[in-house]
């Protein structure tokens, strides 16, 4: 067993690969449901993202049009899903769940062609310089144009809630669209730019997994993702940067656990299994306490269908 | 008027002919019930291969995917049976149970059960591949290829199934090699390529140059290719995946069992049988072996694969030792399908402990 200090940073660059999907999918889903709307869909309009890249990229061969394509399966999806729930007035819990159910069908049937297909290689940017610097080399180099947007995505996210006019109206429309709508604010025009905008993230996490992560697909190969980005969006409570940290620590206990096993810590296997789940809800719980803070963040009529009576 | 009425009644002979005919060779159904999607790349896929051998032979197939193992596969099977299926595979462990059940309900429909070992009713057969057989040539490449003498393998679950795999894979890399460690990183999942990819990476920076699955997705060979180190195929050829990372695949082979299987059905000669089938008989088969091995290396595997494959050699032959110094199977002695059956414990070699 070697402890140096570039394996320490190797360790961390895999910690932070694997939590790109997540923070990726918290992100767009917290927008959304900052604007009161509870789209239960991430893990459905994910694996739309992993087999539409995918496909895109095996069809056309273009990286980029299999990226973009993907977050446009993503808006494509979730307008479904806010056509239901802003124009039907939908019940969001039932119409999310349905989205996911009908995600992963049509993602297997359309996936049907593209089993068993390699993926391409995906570039990654400043692969010389990862040696250059000692723990810190790996951790900030050699990594894809998705992993930098992700890491950079909480606090885009954070400055957009807080400080633009856009953001607040968001906010606005997610406590209380009555009165948001009385400041003639429309309402439903938000809503429909944020479900898609989540829709549009959640894409972008699932081609992250079968383009960049583990290029291939196979079916339902989101693994169940999509519920643990929309967990860590609820005990983050609605705060991004805390989404970040959520996502990190999951990502770092899946794999440390792995490390353990393979060093041979005596740990029971199925008790370090468990470990990312328990450990993020934990952390995430004491570290948003302030129930002052979690009343400001949390969008007061999440779920909440807005009818407008004109 | 004359000539019409002849001309109809042999028309209609012929018609009848063929329709008799086409009876006798198609009429029996085939089902199979899967218990991932066929899409998984892996174990269900390679068993759907097997199911299309059997279309390709003249039969009727029907198959269901994703069932889970639970009082679903019982209505699943009822379902089937009910709808004129003579034959049905079910090819998950966990379906022993509601097959035995449903079997009893249904003694004209015939039962063919993978990997179980529950034979409660004269229509209920079971068979299973022998696939300890290709770890040992992977456990002799592994133990040929590593210069680090470390090995990584993720496994799934701790059943006999991977336990009995992880030490045919070890036996036949000590006996090429001493000085190797099997270090063990358990996914607990049969195919997420994102949590495989992980595990195999934590595994490739604890040292491992040659890395083994038990599990069913790509991304383990992905992962080697991208960190330049050795790994295997699993279920079928994941060569394409990783050139230059794969050295060989096993493949699970089901076709020719298949296809026996319902022949036997259609000529009435089906019977109750328990097969459990390697190398010898196809069922594991090696893919090609990849240039960058040496060739002598070549030529051992080859030999092996002969020797395997007439019974000359087993995969355990004494003696073998437990972790804890325990004779398992004494010296000149072989395991017994029984002891292989429901091996749960690591043979010497092996690092940590079966979860438990």
């Amino acid at each position: 067993m070697i402890i140096d200090i570039n394996f320490i940073g190797l360790i961390i660059a895999s910690i932070m690969a694997s939590a790109v999907p997540l923070i990726l999918a918290s992100c767009g889903e917290l927008i959304t449901e900052r604007s009161g709307v509870l789209n239960l869909g991430v893990e459905g309009m994910m694996i739309i993202g992993a087999i539409s890249g995918f496909a895109l990229m095996t069809v056309t061969g273009s990286l980029i049009i299999a990226i973009f394509g993907a977050m446009l399966a993503g808006v494509l999806i979730s307008t479904i899903f806010a056509f239901l729930t802003q124009t039907l007035i939908t019940n969001h819990v039932a119409t999310g769940l349905a989205l996911t159910i009908f995600g992963i069908g049509i993602s297997a049937m359309i996936g049907k062609n593209f089993v068993g297909i390699p993926g391409k290689e995906f570039p990654v940017l400043f692969e010389g310089l990862k040696n250059t610097i000692p723990l810190l080399g790996p951790i900030l180099f050699g990594h894809s144009i998705v992993f930098y947007f992700a890491f950079a995505l909480p606090f885009i996210t954070s400055y957009f809630l807080k400080k633009t006019k856009i953001g607040l109206i968001v906010r606005a429309v997610g406590d209380s669209p009555e009165s948001a709508s009385n400041q003639g604010i429309n309402v439903r025009l938000v809503r429909y730019a944020c479900i898609l905008y989540g829709g549009a993230m959640s894409g972008l996490a699932g081609a992250y997994l079968s383009m960049i992560y583990t290029p291939q697909w196979i079916e339902n190969m989101t693994g169940g993702r999509g519920w643990i980005a929309l967990a860590l969006v609820v005990f983050s409570t609605w705060n991004p940067i805390k989404i970040l940290i959520g996502a990190m620590i999951f990502g770092g206990l899946t794999i440390i656990q792995f490390h353990m096993q393979a060093i041979g810590v005596r740990i029971p296997v199925q008790f370090l299994t468990a470990l990312p789940y328990i450990v993020t809800i934990i952390v995430l719980v004491v570290i948003s306490r302030d129930s002052r803070k979690i009343r400001l963040s949390t969008p007061s009529s999440l779920g909440k269908s807005f009818h407008k009576d004109n | 008027m004359h000539k019409f009425l002849i001309r109809s009644f042999v028309s209609s002979l012929v018609l009848l002919f063929t329709l008799t005919v086409a009876a006798i060779a198609k009429d029996v159904k085939a089902a199979f019930v899967y218990i991932g999607p066929t899409g998984d790349h892996g174990w269900t896929y390679q068993h759907d291969v097997g199911r299309k051998a059997v279309e390709a032979a003249g039969f009727k197939t029907t198959y269901v995917e994703g069932v889970p193992e639970s009082a679903d596969a019982e209505r699943v099977l009822r379902q089937l049976a009910n709808s004129g299926h003579d034959i049905i595979f079910t090819t998950s462990f966990g379906y022993m149970n509601p097959t035995n059940k449903v079997a009893k309900e249904f003694p004209n429909v015939k039962f063919e059960h993978a990997t179980g070992y529950k034979r409660e009713h004269p229509n209920v057969s079971t068979y299973a591949a022998r696939f300890y057989e290709g770890r040992t040539i992977l456990g002799t490449i592994a133990g040929t290829m590593t210069k680090s003498n470390v090995i990584g393998y993720v496994a799934s679950f701790p059943i006999p199934e991977v336990i009995r795999g992880i030490n045919s894979f070890t036996l036949a890399a000590q006996k090429v090699n001493p000085n190797i460690k099997t270090k063990i990183v358990w996914a607990f999942t049969w195919y997420d390529p994102g949590k495989e990819a992980e595990a195999a990476k934590a595994l490739i920076d604890q040292g491992a140059d040659v890395i083994a699955q038990h599990t069913d997705s790509t991304a383990i060979v992905q992962m080697a290719e991208k960190a330049g180190v050795y790994a295997f195929g699993q279920a079928s050829d994941m060569d394409k995946f990783a050139p230059k990372a794969v050295l060989t695949s096993v493949e699970n082979n089901w076709g020719p069992y298949y296809v026996d299987r319902v022949k036997a059905v259609a000529n009435g000669t089906w019977n109750q049988k328990d097969t459990w089938h390697g190398i010898g008989d196809g069922m594991v088969v090696i893919s090609g072996l990849d240039s960058q091995m040496p060739g002598d290396l070549q030529a051992k595997v080859k030999k092996l694969q002969a020797d395997l494959a007439s019974g000359k050699v087993h995969s355990f032959t004494g003696p073998i030792y437990d972790q804890k110094g325990n004779l398992m199977v004494a010296e000149g002695k072989t395991a017994d399908d029984g002891m292989l059956a429901g091996m749960m414990t690591y043979v010497k070699g092996v690092e940590g402990d079966i979860p438990k």
